[in-house]
């Protein structure tokens, strides 16, 4: 591990007459900073994923808690819609790869559809959330009705923020290019919009699992964290 | 657009010119740092009044009109939230975190300049939002500064309706301000080193800030996720923490929340917290000492070990808050075993800090007198930490003044004496000139001495088993006179010690215009931030050409060498790489 040898080492006894020092580059790789940005923001919401799910699965153990599928009645009972919005998101990601290869092949075309069609995808499947609430604000499953009808609403709007956030970063980055004329400097920053697309898909496979889930495999899941 | 602040081209650097640029709107770390430091100082001063206020009350019951029970409430709340949040984390981590990091590392900035500008502001917000809960129907939250639901948002509780409100947003502004300062903190120090400037030769100030970097992006997400689900209780009326009840005898709406949810949320923030203070502190001290004591830090690599332990170990102690919460008992056993092991890397740094002390050459300069009282305070305050971690001493002691005790010395008192010998030593770095010795000293004496008179009582009064956070003892049988009577005492000192503080602001401000000009390194140290061309450092910090290290920062008094320190940019001379290298072989 580079971690421990690294740890390992004694700085008190080599005074250094220039060779390693010399293995570490200078010109600070702006993109490289960016990148080790981009993997702590990652841990850091799913850290605060992590946690809300933890809470979800406390909360289910009390008695009020009623899970969204299960019996007949219940909204998520038939996932259809969920997967209708799920395809959204993920042909968003589709999109969003699609224009990272073709920035990476110096495609400008190709990354201007792929980026567009990512856009009105996102932008797509966050009025499909919204209208996901409607559709639960009309069968009655208001916000404070339920822990898990909060846990829904709660989950989806911070998903949903995230990706806002990640649409912020898009533009900047396209305008940035824009402006600079600079088109072959494109795949560097979007390589690092798209992982962040794809883990945001991620996230929401995970959040559409745990929402969709029956009471049976809440409690399972429950039980095993202990709760 | 390419980004140039840290490449090594000055010229691109486009050097702020005009004032709003230069000292508001600024993307220099350096200007950052300081508005981040005096924010925060302006703020802790409110906290520091408050604290006054409460010590009034506390000492002269019945003698103060203005402060009912209320209000007292209230002050109890903003101070420690205050002190923990908006002073020592902003000022540790906003503030030195962004002047020492690109300093100590040999960069020319933080690597994302802009972000770091909008950290401040936005921390700026945080703190405007809440000091506006003072002046809110009902006033700020009075519900403790853990804010346990459900009495954080009920009726009865003051500033259940504006002031929590304010406080919980307030917190997630902070939070949001604190995640994007940070990521420039940790990015900074993996990505911007200069050249020779391996991770094992960083000062421990940036191992401790980088861990504790590291601590507050993980463990801040747990406060965001509890305010927002509070909020969420309180605005929207959903059940998160709400259990069901009864209130002022009518039956609320919530259904059967989970208060308790909220306790180990808060807390696996909060226990990080400590530490997201206390490693930041660990570092600092630690340089100051070498520097002062003209010796090598005892153990360079052990306190690093012990910096990444503390920070790994500090995510799996949080429950020792919560033995009276009524948690399962097997609980309580692992927490207190993991609270235990804790402790076992802090002593290890207690020791190496002696042991640095041990036969150096000892300059009872001002920052290394707050450097030395640092170790008896923290000393004191971690061995009655050792106490609260066993359960069975917990309980009685639980909610009493040994537990407050407890943690002023040992996260009040200890941090404010590192930030004391901070602010001191790097005082000619930032401004060019010497502060002056003599209210220097005073400043220490007065508030060293002040604080042990202030908490070594508590701890007394704890065992006589003196409730916290009670607005007046009353006629209580168990509660004798003399308690009563070193409540008052404890209250003059607290007042004494509060005016003492002047000293400190006079002397910042007087020493500004009128101190005496600083060497470019007066206290002949070897790490890189002192080392700079100009002092105070320019826009960009290294002119030129950016330093490059050769060696790690604790070269004092190495044998045959012609003065008592090497700078770490020093080149290694012929004889001496091959003595190290000799060495290295045997």
């Amino acid at each position: 591990m580079k971690f421990f040898e690294t740890l390992g080492q004694k700085p008190w006894l080599t005074p250094d007459t220039g060779g390693t020092a010399a293995a570490i580059p200078l010109e600070t790789d702006q993109l490289a900073a960016a990148r080790i940005a981009l993997r702590f923001v990652m841990t850091i919401v799913s850290v605060l994923f992590f946690l809300f799910i933890i809470t979800f699965l406390s909360r289910s153990q009390y008695p009020d808690f009623q899970a969204l599928a299960g019996a007949p009645w219940q909204p998520f009972t038939d996932t259809s819609r969920l997967w209708i919005n799920t395809g959204f998101l993920a042909l968003s990601s589709a999109a969003m790869q699609f224009g990272l290869i073709s920035a990476q092949r110096n495609a400008l075309r190709g990354a201007i559809t792929g980026i567009s069609a990512a856009v009105f995808f996102t932008l797509l499947f966050l009025l499909a959330q919204l209208y996901l609430w409607q559709y639960l604000q009309a069968l009655g499953f208001y916000v404070g009705t339920n822990p898990a009808n909060s846990y829904f609403y709660l989950l989806t709007a911070v998903h949903g923020l995230h990706l806002l956030g990640g649409l912020v970063v898009l533009a900047n980055v396209v305008f940035r290019v824009w402006y600079d004329e600079r088109p072959d400097t494109l795949a560097g920053p979007l390589q690092l919009c798209t992982t962040y697309w794809h883990f945001l898909l991620v996230v929401w496979l995970v959040l559409f699992a745990l929402l969709s889930s029956k009471p049976e495999t809440i409690n399972t899941l429950a039980a095993l964290c202990g709760f | 657009m390419q980004h140039v602040a840290i490449a090594d081209q000055p010229d691109e650097l486009h050097d702020p010119d005009t004032f709003i640029t230069k000292y508001i709107w600024s993307q220099d770390h350096k200007v950052i740092a300081i508005q981040y430091g005096l924010t925060a100082i302006f703020v802790g001063l409110v906290a520091l009044v408050l604290s006054g206020l409460m010590r009034l009350q506390l000492g002269f019951p019945d003698t103060f009109d203005f402060i009912d029970p209320n209000a007292y409430l209230q002050f109890v709340t903003m101070h420690g939230m205050i002190m923990v949040i908006y002073l020592l984390t902003a000022l540790l981590l906003g503030g030195f975190g962004n002047y020492l990091i690109p300093l100590m590392i040999g960069a020319r900035d933080m690597v994302f300049p802009y972000m770091n500008m909008l950290s401040y502001w936005t921390y700026l917000l945080s703190v405007i939002v809440l000091l506006a809960s003072f002046f809110v129907p009902g006033g700020p939250t009075g519900a403790g500064w853990t804010l346990y639901p459900p009495q954080a948002i009920l009726q009865g509780t003051p500033g259940y309706d504006w002031g929590i409100i304010l406080m919980l947003a307030s917190l997630a502004i902070f939070i949001v301000a604190f995640t994007m300062g940070g990521l420039n903190y940790v990015t900074t120090v993996l990505q911007a080193r200069t050249r020779g400037m391996t991770l094992m030769r960083m000062p421990l100030t940036i191992w401790g800030i980088f861990t504790a970097t590291v601590l507050g992006l993980l463990a801040f997400p747990a406060l965001l996720v509890s305010a927002i689900m509070m909020m969420l209780d309180k605005v929207i009326g959903t059940s998160f923490f709400m259990p069901a009840l009864v209130s002022l005898g009518e039956n609320l709406d919530y259904t059967g929340g989970s208060p308790v949810l909220f306790q180990h949320l808060f807390w696996f923030f909060g226990h990080p917290e400590v530490y997201i203070v206390a490693l930041p502190a660990f570092g600092m001290v630690s340089d100051v000492l070498a520097t002062h004591a003209r010796k090598n830090i005892f153990g360079y690599r052990m306190m690093v070990w012990a910096i990444v332990a503390i920070g790994g170990l500090s995510f799996i102690v949080w429950a020792h808050h919560m033995y009276v919460s009524g948690m399962h008992p097997a609980f309580g056993f692992f927490f207190a075993t993991t609270t235990l092991i804790i402790a076992v890397p802090t002593a290890l740094k207690v020791y190496n800090w002696v042991l640095t002390l041990w036969q150096g050459n000892i300059h009872l300069t001002v920052p290394m007198l707050f450097a030395i009282g640092f170790i008896f305070t923290f000393t004191h305050g971690g061995l009655t930490g050792l106490f609260l971690g066993n359960v069975t001493i917990d309980l009685p002691l639980s909610d009493t003044y040994f537990v407050v005790a407890h943690f002023h010395m040992v996260m009040g008192v200890s941090p404010i004496m590192v930030l004391f010998a901070a602010i001191y030593h790097w005082y000619p770095l930032m401004t060019g000139r010497m502060f002056n010795e003599t209210l220097g000293k005073l400043h220490f004496w007065f508030t060293f001495l002040g604080t042990y008179a202030i908490y070594l009582p508590m701890h007394y009064l704890g065992f006589l088993g003196v409730p916290r956070r009670y607005f007046a003892m009353g006629s209580t049988d168990f509660i004798p006179e003399s308690a009563v009577s070193l409540n008052a005492s404890i209250t003059v000192s607290a007042l004494i010690v509060g005016v003492s503080q002047l000293f400190f602001l006079y002397n910042v401000f007087w020493s500004m215009r009128h101190g005496k000009k600083a060497e470019p390194n007066p206290w002949h140290a070897t790490s890189l931030e002192w080392q700079t061309p100009d002092v105070p450092p320019h826009h960009g910090n290294w002119g030129p050409e950016l330093p490059t290290v050769y060696r790690w920062a604790y070269d004092y008094s190495v044998p045959g060498a012609p003065e008592d320190y090497i700078p770490q940019n020093h080149p290694v001379s012929a004889e001496e790489g091959t003595a190290g290298e000799e060495e290295a072989h045997a």
